[in-house]
């Protein structure tokens, strides 16, 4: 049975081979059945691998395909590696893909490039699996750029709108940045422990360095940058807010619940290479905190719904970073995890939304939709219940080990704990804001709701795993990550900071309510004073970091590229064009239709050539 | 004896086929450059029956019929072609074709 590993990124690849093949002649539903039902068989074959390999006590399983290319020593093979830490992820990614699939058949429907969405997804979920089951850091590295691509494919999946062609372009250039370093740190990796296979790397990384080693520390760094680039964290995070340009099914897919976390899957996969060089591990946490904190305040200014859960995105996967930083691996894993089934449920909550209010996403154009769209309406809270981390919900459990992990770990302490609280305060602001003004407050515009299996069951799903799945994992069955990564006691912080680290959330809540909900306070008096203003609008445009990077790349590169525009490269093109310019005068000049002019010139050729003939 | 008449023989074709390659080359008038075309057609014939006397073969004499039937065929054509110029611009101006630029 475990043998059939190979299927689970076959039959995506089969689905989008054979949707790409017939380049949407199909008829719709064949095409739903494809593009949906591959990702369900993917999922079928998971659950069917993962009970044998749990039931059978497995740590890992190895299964070698074929062999990729090979030059000299270097031979790396298309070999597929199960371990807990894969199979946690191949539940995530064909799990919640195959019911964002399902979703996505019903949201896409009635668009005219629907096959062309299902092509790209399945594309996307074959190189994710691929990403995840990788044995070495090549076959990784395919999978990571395949992804890269299929998300800059749906990011701009609408291109006739020119504003999405360039969010789909800034989104691939700057993770463009980040896989650059992350290849860097590949062929340095190569460099010094001769082999790419992550197993091997890992226990040879372990004999050759010690703690603290520069070089382990060096590739640490680019590894973290790409993983930063890929998971938008500081201070690559500026492509995300604007992949939201995407269908909705895509923002759910890639930009919450699977390609975004590659980043954190990237570093557990290599947490051995990690904990050699604790600096690098602070420097994780600290990208982590930074971020969350940067995105909280960000979030609680946008007006663009989508773009505010984009924000929270950010915000998680940086609570995610903070835990590989200080070492809570599992943790990392399981935050994961819960943040995929609740982003997942926003997000597609927020398409029956967008849906129902003929594609409008300013939240402040809606308004009083509880009365209106009360089933999304109650899943949309259980959505944000789980984003602020509300007991019992899954969010509740994982942010829970992460934050009692940072007080606890030596690469963590006190003061980035009080950060990680205040992105917790943070995120239970802009989350109650956002529900107040969606859901209460007065109505304004009509609205039309999808119906239909498609739009219901995969939201009730995943709400269902959003409520009970961290309580479920937290006491009848845990990940199966105790083989993967170092097991250490469980955190236990004293009791004061476990209560402050739950109540702050409710502070949260409480206060965004008597603004948002209540309208104790008013909101926009207090945005609009004197001090805050600025602040507002700084924290809106994304802490000015779109700005600084046009003032510190984007311009000086415009400013060397016109000033260098006649350089000696220009010379040799220009050359041939202007060459090519003369010859086409001077032979034009021949060709003007003056009939006795050709026979004179045929004549002299022929003299020409009998001359030669004759007397050469 | 032979010798001087295809000598001069073969200068009077050279001659010929130069005056009519000259005419073809100085004259504006359609039918005047057929006419001269005519000339250079027959120098090459001429040429033919010179050479075949000399070598006594009847080649020459064959090749003559040939260049001949080309040259009746060849004003046929031409004619028809002078037809259709003159329809067009009222002219036999052969000058007028340049607006075929080509």
């Amino acid at each position: 049975m475990l043998n059939l590993l190979w299927l689970v990124p076959f039959f995506p690849f089969l689905g989008f081979v054979l949707l790409v093949s017939t380049s949407g002649k199909m008829p719709k539903p064949w095409t739903t059945m494809i593009g949906a039902g591959s990702i369900g068989l993917a999922a079928l074959t998971t659950a069917l691998i993962a009970y044998e390999f749990l039931s059978q006590d497995m740590t890992s399983f190895q299964l070698h395909l074929w062999t990729w290319m090979e030059a000299g020593n270097f031979a790396p093979g298309f070999s597929l590696y199960l371990d807990g830490l894969a199979l946690s992820m191949l539940f995530v990614i064909t799990g919640v893909g195959f019911l964002i699939h399902i979703y996505a058949s019903g949201y896409m429907y009635d668009d005219e490039d629907f096959p062309r969405f299902f092509t790209y997804t399945n594309l996307f979920v074959a190189a994710m699996v691929m990403l995840v089951l990788a044995d070495n850091l090549v076959l990784l590295f395919l999978g990571w750029e395949g992804v890269g691509l299929c998300s800059f494919l749906l990011i701009g999946f609408w291109y006739k709108d020119p504003a999405n062609g360039l969010a789909a372009r800034k989104a691939f250039v700057v993770t463009r940045v980040g896989d650059t370093a992350f290849a860097i740190g590949l062929f340095l990796l190569y460099k010094h422990v001769g082999t790419l296979d992550i197993q091997e790397a890992m226990i040879k990384a372990k004999l050759l360095w010690t703690e603290d080693n520069a070089t382990a520390s060096l590739i640490c760094a680019l590894l973290l940058g790409g993983a930063v680039g890929k998971s938008a964290q500081l201070p690559l995070q500026t492509w995300l807010p604007d992949a939201m340009a995407g269908p909705t099914p895509v923002s759910a897919l890639i930009h919450a619940a699977t390609m975004v976390t590659a980043g954190v899957y990237l570093i557990a996969r290599n947490h051995e290479l990690f904990l050699l060089s604790p600096d690098m591990m602070y420097a994780v946490a600290v990208v982590g905190v930074l971020t969350l904190l940067m995105s909280g305040f960000t979030a609680l200014t946008q007006s663009d719904l989508k773009r505010v859960l984009a924000y929270s995105t950010i915000s998680q996967i940086g609570y995610m970073f903070l835990a590989l930083g200080v070492g809570a691996w599992s943790s990392a894993i399981f935050h994961l995890m819960t943040h995929a089934f609740f982003k997942a449920l926003l997000f597609l909550t927020a398409g029956t939304i967008i849906l129902s209010l003929h594609h409008e996403q300013n939240i402040f154009k809606m308004g009083g939709l509880v009365k209106r769209l009360p089933l999304p309406c109650i899943l949309f809270f259980i959505g944000c219940l789980g984003l602020i981390a509300v007991p019992p919900t899954s969010g509740f459990w994982s942010k829970e080990q992460i934050l009692n992990a940072t007080w606890e770990s030596s690469t963590g302490g006190p003061l980035i704990w009080l950060g990680a609280v205040l992105g917790a305060f943070m995120t239970a602001l802009y989350t109650t804001r956002m529900f107040c003004i969606v859901f209460l407050g007065p109505s304004n515009g009509d609205v039309h709701e999808p119906k239909g299996f498609k739009f219901v069951a995969p939201l009730v799903v995943l709400a269902f795993l959003a409520l009970v799945g961290g309580v479920f994992v937290e006491t009848a069955w845990q990940l199966p990550l105790s083989n993967v990564f170092p097991g250490g006691h469980a955190p236990h912080p004293p009791t004061v900071i476990v209560v402050i680290a739950i109540a702050t959330p409710f502070l949260g809540i409480a206060i965004s309510y008597l603004f948002y909900g209540k309208r104790v306070f008013s909101a926009e008096k207090f945005a609009n004073s004197a001090l805050m203003k600025p602040l507002k609008t700084f924290f809106d445009s994304g802490w000015a970091m779109d700005w600084f990077y046009d003032l510190l790349l984007v311009k000086p590169y415009q400013w060397l590229a016109k000033i260098n525009k006649k350089d000696c490269v220009n010379l040799l093109p220009d050359a041939s064009s202007a060459a090519a310019k003369i010859l086409h005068a001077a032979l034009s000049m021949t060709q003007n239709g003056q009939l006795r002019l050709y026979v004179g010139v045929m004549g002299t050729a022929a003299l020409f050539v009998i001359f030669v003939v004759v007397f050469l | 004896m032979n010798t001087v008449i295809i000598d001069h023989a073969l200068l009077l074709a050279a001659i010929l086929f130069c005056i009519g390659l000259l005419g073809v080359l100085v004259r504006r008038n359609i039918i005047l450059m057929l006419i001269s075309m005519e000339v250079m057609l027959n120098a090459t014939g001429l040429a033919f029956i010179a050479a075949g006397s000399y070598w006594g073969q009847a080649d020459g004499q064959i090749m003559f019929i040939a260049v001949v039937t080309l040259g009746a065929a060849e004003v046929a054509v031409g004619l028809g072609l002078t037809l259709l110029l003159f329809k067009r611009y009222n002219s036999v101006d052969v000058d007028n074709l340049k607006q075929l630029r080509g």
